[in-house]
C-alpha cells in the first residue's frame, strides 16, 4: 500500500476542494469494501484517500415528502435496519442483503456498490427498477441525475474529477406497488451474481400492471434498465402471455460475458427466468400494498 | 512519508498513536498494539479472521484503514472477556470443542458476540447466515454453530436469574 496522505473533510464543499486540489489518481473513501482490496493488490496507489464519512449529509438517511434521501455513505445494513425503508422498498433491501458477509454489509455502501462500476453489483438493479436518482457534487456545481445513467462501463462512470455522489433519491412508494430483487449465484450466499434482475411494478384495482420498470445486471457491461421488458407488462395483468413476452425480452436485452461462473448461453437464459420470477413477488407485494 | 495521527479507543482504553496512512486497522492492532488476536487470514475481506466490532458494528478490520478509527470505539478479541473470567462464548467454544486450529476462532467469537447483542435468541439459520463471512478450515462449521447455539441459551439463562 503506498497511499501517501488521508484526509477527511466534513463538508462536501471541502471534499470537492480536497479532490480538486489533490493530485492525479486521488480516490474518495466510502466503506472501504473495494478500495482497500485494490489498495492491497497493488491494483491503485492513490496518493490521497479522501474520507466521506465526515460529510453528515453522506451518513444520513432523511424521510422526506417525496420518499427517502440517502446519504451515499450510509451503508447497506444500516438502510437495511431502517424499518420504514425497508418496508417501503423490501426489493432494494433485499439487493443488499445479498452483498458479501455481515462483516461487508456493515461497511459497503450504497454510493460505494454503484461506482464501483461492476455489472454484477446487486443494488444497482434494485435501484434502477425503483427509479432512484442521484446527486453528483462537483467543482461545478451540482446535477441530478437517474441511477442506470452513472455507469457507462465496467469500472467507469460520467463522474469527472472532483466529483462525487451525495445523495440518492428514492421514491416513496406509489400505491400498489411493490419491487424485488433476484440474482442467480452457484452457492447459497457469499457470491458474485451471475444473472440478476430487479423488477418494480403498480397494478390497478383489476389487477391490469399500469407501471413498471425492469432492470438486469451481471449480463452486460453495466446493469440495464429495459424497455422493452416493461411494455411487455404495461396493459397485462401478468398474464402467462405477458410472463413470455417479459422474459424474451429480458433475454434479447443481454449482451453477456462468457466466463467458467456462467456461458453466454446460460446467462441469457437465466435472466429471463428471473425477471419473470421477480415480476411474480413484486406484484404479489403490489397487492398486498 | 507523513505519519497519521489517530486518536481512537480500543477495549475501552483510549489509544493514540502515529500510523502510515495506508496501514489498515488490523496491521496497526497487530504490529503496533501488540493486540495479535485478531488474525490476518487473506487480507480482502474473504475470511473474517479479523472481525472486530467498531461502534458494536462487526468488521473486518483488513478492511479498514487505521486512519479511519480515530473517534470511534474497537472492541477486539482481548475485550471480550471479563478480566480473567471467560465470556459465556469463549467457554462454550472450548466446552463444544468448537475449533481446532483456532486461527478462526477470534473472528468467530467477535462476529457471534455481535449477533447476540441483536438477537439474544437467534434460529441456527440465523446463526448459519450471520457467520457466513468467516471460514474455517478445520472444523466443518457445525459445533462451532452449536456452541455459538448454547451459548446464546446460557446467556439468556444468565439474563433471567443474574
Ligand atoms: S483477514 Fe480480514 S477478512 Fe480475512
Ligand atoms: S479451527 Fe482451524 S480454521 Fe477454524
Amino acid at each position: 500500500m503506498n497511499a501517501v496522505e488521508y484526509a477527511k473533510p466534513q463538508s462536501i464543499d471541502d471534499a470537492i476542494r480536497c479532490l480538486t486540489n489533490a493530485p492525479v489518481g486521488a480516490r474518495v473513501l466510502a466503506g472501504g469494501t473495494d478500495l482497500l482490496v485494490q489498495l492491497r493488490a497493488g491494483v491503485v496507489r492513490p496518493p490521497l484517500i479522501v474520507d466521506l464519512k465526515g460529510i453528515a449529509e453522506l451518513r444520513r438517511i432523511e424521510s422526506t415528502a417525496d420518499g427517502f434521501r440517502i446519504g451515499a455513505a450510509v451503508a447497506g445494513a444500516e438502510l437495511s435496519e431502517h424499518a420504514e425503508f425497508s418496508s417501503q422498498w423490501p426489493g432494494i433491501t433485499e439487493a443488499f442483503n445479498l452483498i458479501g458477509s455481515t462483516q461487508i454489509q456493515g461497511r459497503a455502501t450504497l454510493g460505494g456498490n454503484l461506482c464501483n462500476g461492476s455489472p454484477a453489483a446487486d443494488s444497482v438493479p434494485a435501484l434502477i427498477a425503483a427509479g432512484v436518482r442521484c446527486i453528483v457534487v462537483g467543482p461545478s456545481g451540482s446535477r441530478e441525475m437517474a441511477v442506470e445513467d452513472v455507469v457507462t462501463a465496467p469500472g467507469k462512470t460520467v463522474l469527472t474529477t472532483g466529483e462525487f455522489i451525495s445523495q440518492f433519491l428514492i421514491p416513496a412508494r406509489a400505491a400498489h406497488s411493490g419491487d424485488a430483487y433476484l440474482r442467480f449465484i452457484p452457492r447459497t450466499e457469499m457470491d458474485i451474481a451471475v444473472a440478476s434482475a430487479g423488477v418494480c411494478l403498480t397494478l390497478n384495482a383489476a389487477g391490469v400492471c399500469t407501471a413498471a420498470r425492469v432492470s438486469l445486471g451481471a449480463v452486460a457491461p453495466r446493469a440495464l434498465l429495459v424497455a422493452a421488458c416493461a411494455d411487455a407488462l404495461i396493459g397485462s395483468t401478468l398474464d402467462d402471455a405477458a410472463m413470455a413476452k417479459l422474459a424474451a425480452a429480458a433475454s434479447a436485452a443481454c449482451a453477456p460475458i462468457n466466463d467458467k461462473r456462467g456461458t453466454i448461453e446460460f446467462r441469457t437464459k437465466v435472466a429471463g427466468v428471473l425477471a419473470r420470477r421477480a415480476v411474480t413477488i413484486a406484484a404479489q407485494r403490489a397487492r398486498g400494498n | 512519508m507523513a505519519k497519521h495521527h489517530v486518536t481512537t479507543t480500543v477495549n475501552r482504553e483510549p489509544v493514540e498513536l502515529l500510523c502510515d496512512p495506508s496501514a489498515t486497522l488490523l496491521d496497526v492492532l497487530r504490529d503496533e498494539l501488540g493486540l495479535i488476536g485478531s488474525k490476518e487470514g487473506c487480507g480482502s475481506g474473504d475470511c473474517g479472521a479479523c472481525s472486530v466490532l467498531m461502534d458494536g458494528r462487526l468488521v473486518c478490520a483488513c478492511l479498514v484503514l487505521a486512519a479511519e478509527a480515530t473517534g470511534h470505539e474497537i472492541t477486539t478479541i482481548e475485550g471480550i472477556a471479563d478480566g480473567n473470567k471467560l465470556h459465556t462464548l469463549q467457554q462454550q467454544f472450548l466446552e463444544d470443542a468448537a475449533l481446532q486450529c483456532g486461527i478462526c476462532t477470534p473472528g468467530f467469537i467477535v462476529a457471534a458476540k455481535a449477533l447476540l447483542d441483536r438477537n439474544p435468541d437467534p434460529t441456527e439459520t440465523e446463526v448459519r447466515f450471520w457467520l457466513a463471512g468467516n471460514l474455517c478450515r478445520c472444523t466443518g462449521y457445525d459445533k462451532i454453530v452449536r456452541a455459538v447455539m448454547n451459548a446464546a441459551a446460557k446467556m439468556r439463562e444468565e439474563a433471567v436469574h443474574g
